[in-house]
């Protein structure tokens, strides 16, 4: 069965190279759809001309996870899971391993820089309202990524075994410990032990360095072809598809290769200044990267008085401690405030009905089930809820350059709030920490759960025909 | 109630302060070849009998200027190689008899013991000054960087003896006073020398617990120098790239 023969490739200014090189590619072209990947996803791939700042997050995303597969490579090489080898073994890495240092701090810097990179670029998504319709399938390919990124710094943090490693990793699957009925089943099962032993760091190990990176590259491929089958969104959140020149490329598109692959060039550099700032003069980040008592190896017999957890977790753990039985109450009227909203300004039969059946049951189970499982449930529906977000945004319009004051407030009011929640979550429990957790949980789930009201009731701008510059 | 609130809010950094312990500034300086070799000796001779350091190896001290010879002769106890690395040879379960709990390994301790009040070196040189004598105490000594703290002030011949004396304190408005110790009794070194003497103790402790810490930032500074190029140069490319894009 002879295959149709695909054109000759020609490369444009390679003059005398273009024999061999073009007939290379040509030969492989006409076995394998290099060109045809190549125009898709980069030369003839047309993005919106008007990107800004918050457009170089994706690109430098991919590039960390790059960099922390290539540097997880090489520490596996020299790394030893097991309880009493593993914290020898990361400093006999950064020691006696020749570049040992640079390619741990390397990996240690990194992981805190995904999640930097990461949260800009979901904040990016909130502010241009990148998972409106048709983008809601980027948005929760996004949003798994996300929720596999927590998974892998969390396994990950487990592997240098010392003591925050140790109990970071005890608190949290003991949070399973707290679901009724499955609960101590479950965190046994979870850590192959009755405490965070060998096995659990083992089968850590195991998904660290296999399960979710794989996870991870299949995830971040659909991201990409998804995002590549329906184009890009922008700052002004117009389409660009809507109005195209008479080759039928988009008036303000421009291809993504060269313009963003040479601007993202330039983004990463900037961003490896910044993260070589970082690595070679504060590895520790004062504690936040590196926490101190996790040079201190690993003690199950010795419980450290204050056990945080890394950084970027730290917004979700505040909403953890935050759920107090004295808090339930706060909860209570929350829900039946959210059930009565719903029923006088719902216009659907199904929503009233639904609110009428749901409302009592969790009210019900609010008085049956302690704080403790609450805390968990709502850390879990913290991360969970960003899913909601093509649904939740009713506003006429994608962009926050369009929407009117409520937008503006609320996101501005929701920034705030996550770093105050990360900043508590990084502190020792005080009364006053608490009372604010308290508030900025009402206010971080207000947020989403408000967003069907606000964003209607607010006068939105007139939206241009074409992006502006 | 709001009131409380606000009260709350604005107070809490206040009580965090007020129980933050106070550590001494650790004037080391990590260049100074000469004193890291002097700090390597008093560890050896004083440290290195109860607390290991498992990840240190003898020959690394090649890097503050001594040669595999000198740390042979010098630093190597009877039959131990260069490239060993810095064990104990008492056995964990016979200290933890003797003091209540098993010396911790040395090897990281001014990266572990970092905090907000101060960095890790700050901690060591502060908690080698504060032994105190108390006769309530098993060993006879007590400190007050780290209360009841089993290890008995190894050093005390060369500083002498403390005693917890009042002294009294300015604060603001009103006079307190406040238990710190004091020499009593002079040891064999004077106070400055005494002081030298944690100095280099904590200098090397420091230099040991990243023994790569100089060669990371003479790396960065080399990895700076072209970024800083690598951004002027990508940012003329793009400026030359985009500027038929209007």
């Amino acid at each position: 069965m002879a295959a149709k023969k695909k054109e000759p490739v020609v490369i444009e200014g390679a003059g005398p190279l273009n024999a061999p090189i073009g007939g290379l590619l040509t030969w492989v072209d006409q076995r394998f759809p290099l060109m045809s990947i190549w125009k898709d996803h980069l030369s003839e791939y047309y993005a919106p001309k008007n990107f800004n700042f918050w457009y170089f997050f994706g690109a430098l995303s991919l590039v960390v996870l790059m960099l922390q597969i290539v540097t997880g490579i090489f520490l596996v090489m020299h790394y030893k899971p097991s309880a009493a080898e593993a914290f020898a073994s990361v400093e006999y890495i950064m020691r006696d391993v020749p570049g040992g240092w640079l390619i741990r701090y390397l990996h240690s810097t990194g992981a805190s820089a995904f999640f930097v990179v990461v949260y800009l670029h979901m904040f990016r998504g909130l502010m241009y309202g990148s998972y409106r319709a048709p983008r809601e399938l980027i948005w929760i390919f996004g949003m798994i990524i996300y929720l596999c990124l927590m998974a892998e710094a969390f396994f990950g943090y487990l592997l240098p075994w010392g003591q925050m490693s140790y109990w970071g990793a005890q608190v949290i699957v003991n949070l399973f410990d707290a679901l009724p009925i499955i609960g101590p089943d479950l965190s046994t099962w979870i850590r192959g032990d009755f405490v965070v032993s060998d096995a659990t760091l083992n089968r850590f190990f195991a998904f660290h360095v296999i399960a979710i990176p794989m996870a991870l590259l299949g995830l971040v491929a659909a991201h990409i072809l998804a995002l590549h089958e329906v184009g890009s969104n922008n700052p002004d959140g117009v389409e660009i598809k809507a109005k195209l020149d008479d080759k039928g490329h988009p008036l303000d598109g421009i291809p993504f290769h060269p313009y963003y692959t040479i601007k993202d060039i330039f983004g990463l550099s900037v961003f490896a200044t910044v993260f070589s700032v970082i690595l070679f003069f504060l590895p520790e980040m004062g504690g936040y990267f590196l926490e101190y008592n996790n040079f201190i190896p690993a003690d199950p017999l010795k419980t450290p008085t204050h056990i945080a957890p890394v950084w970027y977790f730290t917004p979700f753990y505040s909403i953890l401690r935050a759920t107090t039985e004295d808090f339930m109450w706060a909860l209570r009227v929350g829900v039946v405030a959210y059930a009565g909203l719903i029923l006088f300004t719902s216009r659907g039969c199904l929503s009233k009905i639904l609110t009428l059946l749901l409302a009592p049951v969790i009210l019900l189970a609010m008085g049956v089930i302690e704080a403790k499982v609450w805390g968990v449930v709502l850390m879990g529906v913290s991360t969970l809820i960003f899913f909601l977000m093509p649904w939740l945004d009713k506003s006429p319009v994608r962009s926050i350059r369009y929407k009117g004051r409520l937008s503006h407030i609320a996101l501005t009011i929701f920034v705030i709030v996550f770093l105050t929640l990360g900043f508590y979550g990084t502190q020792p429990v005080t009364a006053a920490g608490t009372l604010i957790s308290q508030i900025g949980t009402l206010i971080y789930f207000s947020f989403f759960l408000l967003m069907p009201w606000y964003t209607q009731m607010e006068t939105t701008h007139p939206v241009p025909d074409r992006v502006t510059s | 109630m709001v009131r409380n609130f606000l009260l709350l809010v604005f107070l809490t950094p206040l009580l965090a302060f007020a129980h933050e312990m106070h550590l001494d500034h650790a004037p080391i300086n990590p260049s100074d070849n000469a004193s890291l070799q002097r700090g390597a000796k008093y560890f050896v001779n004083y440290c290195l009998n109860c607390h290991s350091a498992n990840y240190m190896r003898y020959n690394r001290l090649t890097d503050i200027g001594l040669n595999d010879k000198q740390i042979l002769e010098n630093f190597v106890f009877s039959e131990g190689k260069v490239g060993d690395l810095m064990k104990v040879n008492m056995n964990p379960n016979a200290s933890k008899v003797w003091f209540g709990v098993a010396p911790p390994d040395l090897s990281v301790i001014t990266r572990a013991r970092s905090s907000e009040a101060g960095s890790g070196a700050d901690w060591v040189y502060t908690y080698l000054r504060s032994f105190y004598r108390d006769p309530t105490r098993p060993t006879g000594w007590n400190n007050t960087t780290y209360p009841n703290v089993a290890m008995p002030h190894v050093l005390w011949e060369l500083q002498g003896e403390q005693e917890l004396k009042a002294h009294p304190v300015r604060m603001e408005g009103y006079e307190a006073t406040e238990e710190k110790p004091a020499l009593v009794k002079p040891g064999q070194l004077s106070p400055v020398e005494y002081d030298q003497v944690i100095v280099d103790l904590v200098n090397y402790l420091s230099y040991m617990a990243e023994p790569t810490a100089k060669s990371r930032k003479n790396t960065g500074i080399v990895v700076l120098t072209f970024l800083f190029l690598m951004v002027g140069l990508t940012y003329a490319l793009k400026k030359e790239f985009w500027k038929d894009v209007h």
